[in-house]
């Protein structure tokens, strides 16, 4: 089963939707017993990192998440906070992230571009991951972005004034800077294409 | 390289979308949801949602409406009418949309954008607003409110930075001089704004010819913009598909979403 992260000040609704319009089906979970026998772990991200750290903390997901996702190896993808919080440390409000992977999340600086970046922007993938991507336009929203230590890490990259990392992939984990769930046919299609290879 | 967006703008009464000119004698378009999915099909890049009559009536936003929209479309989704608590973003969020907008609400309580900032982020709340050319106003622009029948004697350009301020994510302005009139967006308006606040910008109202895209995408540094009449009014001569728009828009050196082809 196919299971969706649902806390308050996620979007795991429109994640839902975009699953079921693939003619696939999912549970939404919120605890970590509830996480046992996911094929797929998806973890939506609206809101700040620190907001998502404290609700999964609440939801006492922690450990399942570590013990699911690294332990037993199952397929994960993070939208957006939910790539951000994967790294070590996140510049929004200060806040220490679960480190899985080597980084940081940073600010775009305002005094260059409009923050939040909102809108339409090309996704270049530069490294094949197991699963395949396309070059294409996806939605952004976000005032945040990571910077992987590991280049190895970086699955797409994007142009806002300058290079940022925009999808990241190790192993069994998969993260999208942009929303998959609101980028059309295109995020439609990636979403289907980590559903079934992944 | 970030796109300029196109912006397919609803305005719902009762389930349906209508248009109305400088806020009045509202015409029938269609039902919202075969409207929005109709729009999501021909790769409109974002909805906006305006329950238009929810705070004259002094109701909740139309729920079952943005429900319907949000499980049949795939990109971006405002909503905005009769939003006047934490509690009532909560629920459109959960129904499907991304952001909300607050318009008149914001007016009367400005602390709502604070609080809208801080429990779902600052992207989730847009500051629409509807100004009208002044002369007196130290920008020239004065806020209206309620369907842009009552003046505020806010300064509009002095409204939106403060907007920025409390944490709105993002501006939209509606000039109610263009409104519906199909002349061309409100330049100067747009210029100024650009020079107050930081977070992108959506400009609303006027737009009726290609050309005013590419003025409006040209001259300024908005990065969005409201159609709706051109794609769909019946009042119109002439209506323009999103893709002609693609089309001319990227002939003119203006950077769009591509259109896929399918």
């Amino acid at each position: 089963m196919i299971k969706i992260i649902n806390y308050k000040a996620g979007n795991a609704p429109s994640v839902m939707h975009a699953v079921e319009k693939l003619g696939l089906t999912a549970q939404f979970v919120s605890c970590g017993e509830d996480l046992a026998q996911a094929t797929h772990i998806i973890l939506p991200g609206v809101g700040s990192a620190r907001a998502t750290m404290d609700s999964l903390r609440e939801m006492d997901m922690l450990a399942a998440l570590d013990e699911e996702i690294r332990g037993k190896k199952i397929p994960f993808l993070g939208i957006c906070v939910g790539l951000q919080i994967l790294f070590e440390h996140s510049a929004e409000e200060d806040t220490p992230c679960l480190g899985w992977l080597k980084g940081r999340v940073h600010k775009f600086d305002s005094g260059k571009v409009r923050v939040p970046q909102m809108g339409w922007n090309e996704v270049n993938f530069v490294k094949s991951a197991s699963i395949p991507a396309k070059k294409d336009h996806f939605y952004f929203v976000n005032s945040y972005y990571c910077r992987p230590e590991d280049n190895a890490d970086i699955w797409g990259v994007t142009d806002y004034c300058g290079e940022f990392c925009s999808a990241i992939n190790r192993e069994n984990i998969y993260g999208t800077q942009f929303h998959v769930e609101k980028s059309g046919e295109a995020g439609l299609a990636l979403l289907r294409t980590f559903l079934e290879e992944a | 390289m970030l796109t300029k967006r196109l912006i397919a703008c609803f305005d719902i009464i009762g389930g349906n979308v209508t248009k109305a000119v400088q806020f009045q004698d509202n015409i029938y378009v269609g039902a919202a949801e075969e409207l929005a999915l109709s729009m999501y099909e021909k790769q409109i890049d974002e909805l906006i949602f305006y329950d238009v009559t929810a705070s004259a009536e002094k109701r909740p936003i139309d729920i079952e409406t943005v429900k319907r929209v949000a499980a049949c479309v795939f990109i971006p989704f405002t909503v905005g009418g009769g939003i006047k608590t934490l509690s009532d973003m909560y629920e459109a969020l959960k129904a499907g949309a991304e952001k909300i907008s607050v318009d008149s609400m914001a007016v009367r309580n400005p602390d709502i954008i604070t609080q809208g900032s801080k429990a779902f982020g600052a992207q989730c709340v847009v500051l629409s607003t509807q100004v009208k050319r002044t002369p007196s106003m130290p920008s020239g622009y004065e806020v209206y409110i309620d369907g842009a029948r009552v003046a505020t004697g806010l300064d509009g350009i002095e409204w939106i930075r403060r907007g920025q301020e409390l944490g709105a994510g993002e501006i939209c302005l509606n000039s109610i001089d263009c409104d519906g009139t199909c002349a061309g967006y409100d330049l100067e308006l747009m210029k100024k704004a650009e020079a107050a606040v930081s977070v992108p910008l959506i400009a609303s109202g006027g737009a009726g010819q290609p050309e005013h895209l590419r003025d409006l995408f040209k001259t300024t540094q908005a990065q969005a913009a409201i159609i709706s009449s051109m794609l769909y009014s019946p009042r119109l001569e002439r209506n323009f598909s999103v893709e002609e728009l693609k089309e001319y828009l990227t002939a003119q050196g203006v950077a769009v979403r591509p259109m896929r082809a399918e």
